[in-house]
Formats: structure tokens, sequence, C-alpha cells
């Protein structure tokens, strides 16, 4: 009856080679993304995220390359997020094979961006990624572009609505406060989201062991969840989260 | 040789990367006399069924489909071998096999709501013996869809999933075959289900 929940790895890429200190050892070359991408899909990765963090347009370009190679080895869906602006950068990156592209500061300032894309490829195809840090003064989460670096006068929860009315597939939430902390995803944001919106909500930000996840499902009903550094630096592993998950009753493929 | 169709609908890429994955031949083509010559076509399809069917090649569909030479629908693929569907007002299909397509409710009875589209990974539950099925395990698999179709005839039914509906989720009759999850986005069961359908082909090709 119901569907599993997802555990997504996400991958920084930075001119086509995947940045941010990765400890695996057994790989022949760890920057390498297909390499990485096959690794997490052998452990049971539900999905994958590529976030493209190139500065520039020939890194842009080389995205292109990469998420061809990943696609034609890869038999699991995933996202390219990161530096999409335009109907055009959604074009490219999906005829190359991805399967989903994310949207994140280019939506909030064009939010027919979102209905464009989810026009001309489907809603499924559409993530709106959301940065989210709570704002004392506003009593409610506010949003943030460029990377965290900028505050909008967006609430969280009124953006997640109007993204999904505008044909958002998906929200990948990511908790400012929680990120980089490994103290756990931000439950009562991502639960407020998840209430709040009628499509998937992919929790984000904050997962520093197994119990982090089930929180984030049961508590937070989020319905994936996102982690980078503790795959990346092998603190657990997909599968590892996934078999404690399955202990607990939680429904994991 | 595989014929992959193409009809302007949907993202070719990844199923025929999958094919190149299990070494299997295949063509890319919209052309009549060049799918007519496969020994097997390939109907990927993302997109509206109403869309879809304005654009296919419906005849050429057909005459394949009657020639006996194997046939699988992927995804609205799979939906447009039904009769018809409710998606943007009724429309007719290519009625190679017996089924409606109708949309996902999105609430059950007391009021409450589920999430539309069916999006993640979900089990299937073998129904029919089938050599798409032959050899392997119930597992996860991926599915995208806001129609599910409704299997008439329960012989065609290979294999379903529970999403509030029974989801026909592999169907077959015959030469004719669809598989509504993504199959080149299923991990190992998805790759074991299109090269069980590569051996079909070949094994068949043998006896004409």
């Amino acid at each position: 009856m119901t569907l599993t929940k997802r555990i997504i790895p996400c991958l920084d890429v930075k001119e086509g080679r995947v940045v941010k200190g990765i400890q695996f050892v057994q790989l022949r070359d760890a920057g390498d993304p297909v390499e990485l991408a096959r690794f997490y899909d052998q452990q049971g990765a539900d999905e994958l995220v590529f976030l493209d963090i190139s500065a520039s347009v020939e890194g842009r370009k080389t995205m292109v390359e990469v998420v061809k190679s990943v696609a034609s080895e890869l038999a699991i869906p995933f996202t390219v997020g990161g530096g999409i602006n335009s109907l055009e950068d959604m074009k490219r990156i999906l005829r190359a094979g991805a399967d989903k592209v994310s949207l994140n500061t280019a939506a909030v300032l064009n939010p027919e961006l979102i209905s464009e894309g989810a026009g001309y490829f489907g809603t499924q195809c559409i993530v709106v990624a959301i940065d989210a840090k709570f704002d004392e003064e506003i009593g409610t989460w506010r949003v943030y572009t460029h990377g965290g670096r900028t505050a909008t006068d967006r609430k969280v929860i009124d953006w997640a609505k109007e993204a999904a009315g505008l044909g958002a597939g998906e929200i990948l939430l990511t908790s400012m406060d929680s990120d980089g902390e490994k103290n756990g995803f931000d439950l009562k944001l991502t639960k407020a989201v998840s209430e709040a919106v009628s499509i998937p909500v992919i929790a984000s930000g904050g997962a520093g062991n197994a119990s982090h996840f089930e929180d984030a499902f049961v508590n937070g009903k989020a319905d994936a969840a996102l982690a980078a550094s503790i795959f990346h630096y092998k603190e657990t592993s997909v599968h590892e989260v996934k078999s404690y998950l399955l202990e607990r009753g939680v429904t994991v493929r | 040789m595989i014929g992959i169709v193409d009809y302007g609908m949907g993202n070719l890429f990844s199923v025929s990367k999958a094919l190149e994955r299990l070494n299997a031949d295949y063509f890319i083509s919209g052309d009549k006399d060049e799918l007519l010559s496969a020994d097997a076509i390939l109907l990927p399809g993302v997109g509206s069924f109403r869309d879809a069917m304005e654009v296919l090649q419906v005849d050429t569909i057909k005459e394949f489909a009657a020639s006996g030479k194997p046939l699988l629908g992927i995804c609205l693929g799979m939906q447009l071998l039904f009769e018809d569907s409710d998606e943007n007002g009724f429309t007719k299909g290519l009625g190679l096999l017996p089924g409606h397509v109708r949309r996902f409710s999105g609430t059950i009875e007391a009021g409450e709501t589920y999430k539309v589209p069916h999006m993640g990974w979900n089990k299937l539950e073998f129904v029919n013996s089938s050599p798409l099925l032959e050899g392997l395990e119930e597992d996860y698999v991926y599915f995208v869809h806001s129609y599910y179709v409704d299997a008439e005839n329960s012989e065609v039914l290979l294999a379903k999933a529970n999403y509030h509906e029974e989801v026909s989720a592999v169907v077959g009759k015959d030469n004719i075959f669809g598989m509504q999850f993504h199959p080149e986005k299923s991990s190992k069961l998805g790759m074991a289900l299109l090269s069980n359908f590569l051996r079909l082909v070949d094994e068949r090709k043998a006896v004409r």
C-alpha cells in the first residue's frame, strides 16, 4: 500500500568532479561522479542528487557530460540541481539523461519557471529545492537563496504551497539551522511542510546517524531523506541505514 | 534488432542506454518500414495519453502487433496498449489489450487524501506466470504515474502493485507486453525484466 521511504545520497560536483573530501578507499578514483554513483547504487541508494557547484560556464558544460555518463551506467533515478536558470538549461540536463531537475534560486526569482518546466516535461521532473532558516522575528521559517547567502521575503510554508501549485513534483527541503550539525533533521520544519503540501517532501540537513532517518520519516512525515557527509565519510552506509529502518518497521526497499 | 518508437514523446535516452548495457542492438525511429522490419519494438512514453495518441504512428504499431512479433510498452507506452483513457477527456487507445486507464482518485473512503502521482519504489506481486517473470523474485521497482490501468481481463495481468488501487504493473498477452514502471530506472529487477524480454525476443525470432 505504501511506497518505500527513499534514501538519497547527494554529491557536489565542481567542474565535472565530485568535491568535498570523500573517503572511499576502495575506489580507484574518488572524484569520479560515475564511479561514486555506481557505488551508491550498489549500496541500495534509491535515488541520487547531483548538485553542480561549478562557478564557470565551462564547468556547467562539463556537467552535461557528467549527466550523460551517469545516465549511461545507472539504473536508478537521479536529480541534477545547481545553476539551472531556464527552460533551455532544463532541456539540456534532462535530454542528457537526468530524470529530474532541481530549481532553487531561479524558481524564487522567477516562479513561472516551475510551471513552464512542469508543462513541458511533466511535474515529476521538477523538484523545487528550498533552503529554510527559522526567523524569530516572523515566527516561522524564511526562504534563503544563492546557496543560503541571501534572505528573501518569502516564508517557507507559503513558498512550498505556491511551488506545489505551480506544478513542482517534489520539495527538497534543506534546514540551514540543522545542516552540518549532525543532530538530526529539522523535524518541525519537515513536518510543517509535509503537512502543507500534497507532493513528496525530501528532508535534508542534519543527518548524523540511522535513527535520524527514522525520525524524519515517522515524526517529520518526510517521504525521502537526503544526506551527504555521513555517507561520504562512511560514518554509516545506505545499507546500514536501511537495515536499521527495516528493523524499526519503516518500509524501505 | 529492437526498434524504439520515436514519436516525440518522452526521453528515449535512458531506455536506449539500458538496452546498450544489456548488449542489445537497437535503433530509434519513427519510420513505418524501419519499425516493421524490427524483431521487436519498444514503445516508451512520458506525457499525456491524448497527446500521445494524436502523434503516435497508430497504424504502424497495430500492423506490427498483428505480425506476432513482440511489442513492449513502457509507462505511458503500456497504457496506450489498452482500450481507452480518461486523461484529458475520453481518448481511445490502441486497443491491443482489454482494460481502461483511470486516474488515481487521490482520496480514500474517510476523505483522507493520498499523494498523486504514484512516484517512488513499490513492490511487485507476481500474479500469473510469464516468460517475462521467469527466474525472477518479487522486488521493488520505480513508478512515476498519475493514471493506472484497470485491466479488465485478469489473464493479462502478470504482476501488480498496490497503491490505494490495484495497479497493473506488468501485463502481457501473446506478443503484447507492458510495464507501468520504468524498468530502466528500477535497478536489478528492472534490468532483469528487460533482459527477459530480450531473451523472449531472441527465442521467438529463432522459431520464426
